[in-house]
């Protein structure tokens, strides 16, 4: 069992007893490798099952807005940033959130592993200090986490929580990193490779809606995909439909996404829509110099106005 | 003796360029990382080592978004307002490669596009212009629980032929007239006259496989309220994310909206796949939703493939097992997890 499993149980444990919260809002044990289910505990004897691996990478964050009740939320550093934007948008009060924060050494993308093993099916997945053990029928085999990492982790300027009451391990080394190498390709690309470039990455796009609705940013009471009165978006796969969800989705969580990840990883079909949310991420952080979550003293930059915003497109 | 014809693997291109000389074929083609359902631009494109693919071969028959009907606003138009059925192609075409699990959900899809009473004509007749041609499955995944739903991964339900790999070619055993026509029409296969005992040994092999995930019998006894009324909702909605991945990866979701799209003067009526984990699914016109709440939802989804449709119908559940929910569910929500707490619901076991 990984330690931070153990301090998770007893935090929890310990501010159910007290009557502290109501719940705690963690993970519990997935039926597959590489799978945890978000699990609400609300007695001490089921904070027992709650665990914390590699495999927590959906955002928790996403089950708060709108929550009555005081509730404990495990949190790694882009959990807590989408619950600051959650109190700035004020989708939840801080005095019912007790943050238990964890430093994150990433999460590891199951797409990852299933690349590198060619087909064959893992059974059992161990993880063990800086590796991850799989076996299946026949085989067994492992593998460097740090080569594992969804992209987004590894990628990552904020693991650590920037919101806490209370920290469970200790803070890990915060990296200096370029993060948008990828998106500087694509803004490379001549205006029509581009188009054709983002015409085959939402091709495969069923419209399950699991990107937008693992997103802790897309709370709308009504999504303006599900308008329908009058209807605002096609449901069709024709690609008009599908690159309208994509891009209106990404515009309305641009200076609010936090880089989670858990778009990505909730897309059963394995779209990169983290490249739509990673360009407008850049571009805020280069307009604005406002990263998303970081600090509760300041509001996303397009809900607020300032005369001496930038607007280079005035010219 | 069923009867049972057999082909070199060797051959098996050349069987499947035959088959295209004649038929429209859909086989699982690899694209990226995952397989899917394909029509064949050449035989070289079908690639039979799959596990399964990513989606179902449902939308081949109930496609995600169909053209039903097209009409003309135009005022100068005689007709005008007259809604025309759209064009479809309903030339004969084969789908190779089929597992058995998703065979078998076109037999339980059935009960919603043909029966005695109603028939969607195009479900019907797609039906019977596809000669279905399966592929047995000798390694399973670890999602798949198809025997526990009365299935298995030599199940021939739903099926014309079905091909099971007898290592250096395939043996084909032939379940319907079709079928036989089929194989007929595409040379390259020779009768076998005495029963093949590997494929027996193979068929033990892949059953004994694949675990006891539930008895979906033990829910269909029981009292539909009691299932209904279950705290254990409460606990399996926590985690969704009402999307729609589930419904729309399963065979057996078959859920569907109408709408008209106008462009100009010229309209056309779609069906489009729907899915009952989005609110919108129920909203009435008078702004009434019955489901507004995700548990509401997350049952809704259940209780339909475990207990409404095994009431409804007499017969087993609405799922063959083939897992792809348990794969495609972004927070691991496990039909297999579910339906053991819907058949314990009730009981006081010792722990």
């Amino acid at each position: 069992m990984q330690p931070c499993s153990e301090s998770i149980r007893e935090a929890a444990k310990r501010l159910l007893l007290e009557k502290r919260v109501d719940a705690v809002i963690g993970f519990r044990k997935g039926t597959v490798p590489f799978m945890n289910e978000p699990f609400l505990a609300r007695t001490p004897e089921q904070a027992g099952q709650l665990v914390w691996d590699g495999n927590c990478a959906i955002n928790l964050a996403n089950y708060l807005p709108k929550r009555t009740g005081s509730v404990a939320i495990a949190a790694k550093g882009c959990d807590s940033r989408s619950i600051v934007i959650h109190l700035l948008e004020n989708q939840i009060r801080r005095e019912q959130l007790y943050v238990l924060g964890i430093p994150c050494q990433g999460m590891t993308d199951k797409r990852r592993i299933a690349d590198r093993l060619n087909g064959r099916q893992v059974l059992q997945a161990e993880e063990t200090g800086g590796k991850v053990r799989v076996s299946g029928r026949d085989f067994e085999q492992s593998f460097e986490r740090a080569d594992l990492l969804q992209e987004n982790c590894a990628i990552c300027t904020h693991k650590n929580p920037v919101l806490y009451d209370e920290l469970l391990g200790q803070p890990v080394e915060e990296q200096q990193i370029d993060r948008y190498v990828e998106i500087g390709k694509i803004e490379s690309m001549p205006p029509e490779q581009r188009r054709l470039y983002f015409d085959e990455l939402v091709q495969p796009c069923i419209r399950c809606y699991a990107c937008r609705n693992a997103c802790p940013a897309c709370y709308c009471p009504t999504c303006f995909v599900d308008e329908s009165k009058p209807q605002w978006l096609g449901k069709t796969t024709d690609p008009t439909d599908t690159r309208t969800f994509h891009f209106l989705r990404a515009f309305h969580v641009a200076g609010r996404c936090t880089d989670c990840g858990s778009c990505e990883r909730a897309c059963p079909v394995g779209i990169k829509v983290r490249l739509f949310t990673m360009k407008l991420e850049k571009q805020v952080k280069e307009l604005y110099g406002y990263e998303a979550g970081v600090t509760q003293d300041e509001r996303p930059p397009l809900d607020a106005f300032r005369p001496d915003d930038p607007e280079p497109f005035l010219g | 003796m069923p009867d049972i014809y057999y082909t070199a693997k060797e051959n098996f291109a050349g069987v499947i360029e035959r088959l295209m000389g004649r038929y429209r074929v859909y086989a699982p083609v690899k694209e990226d990382r995952c397989h899917g359902f394909a029509p064949l631009r050449s035989a070289a494109e079908a690639d039979l080592g799959f596990s399964n693919t990513r989606l179902s071969p449902k939308g081949l028959f109930h496609p995600q978004a169909e053209r039903m009907f097209e009409y003309s606003l135009a005022k100068d138009d005689p007709q005008a307002g007259i809604v025309k059925e759209a064009q479809k192609d309903f030339s004969p075409r084969v789908v190779l490669g089929v597992r058995p699990c998703d065979a078998k959900a076109f037999d339980l899809d059935d009960a919603n596009f043909n029966t005695e009473t109603i028939k969607d004509p195009w479900w019907v007749r797609r039906r019977e212009t596809t000669t279905m041609i399966g592929l047995a499955c000798d390694s399973p995944c670890s999602t798949c629980f198809c025997t526990s739903m009365g299935s298995g991964p030599y199940d021939t339900a739903g099926l014309d032929v079905l091909l099971v790999d007898a290592g250096e070619g395939y043996a084909a055993e032939v379940l319907s007239e079709k079928g036989k026509n089929t194989l007929e029409v595409t040379s390259g296969w020779s009768p076998v006259t005495s029963a093949i005992l590997p494929l027996t040994h193979k068929k033990k092999a892949a059953e004994q496989s694949i675990g006891i995930a539930f008895d979906p019998a033990a829910i269909a006894k029981k009292p539909m309220l009691e299932l209904y009324n279950s705290p254990t909702w409460e606990e399996v909605q926590f985690a969704c994310i009402n999307c729609g991945a589930c419904t729309f990866v399963c065979p057996t979701c078959w859920c569907f909206d109408i709408q008209d799209e106008v462009c100009g003067d010229k309209g056309e009526r779609l069906r489009l796949w729907d899915s009952c984990m989005f609110p919108l699914f129920t909203l009435h016109g008078s702004g009434h939703n019955p489901r507004s709440q995700k548990t509401q939802r997350v049952r809704q989804r259940f209780m339909h493939k475990l207990k409404y449709y095994q009431d409804k119908y007499n017969s087993g559940p609405a799922c063959v097992g083939c897992g792809r929910c348990v794969q495609a569910c972004p927070v691991n929500i496990d039909i297999r997890q579910v339906g053991r707490q819907m058949v314990s619901q009730g009981c006081s076991c010792p722990a």
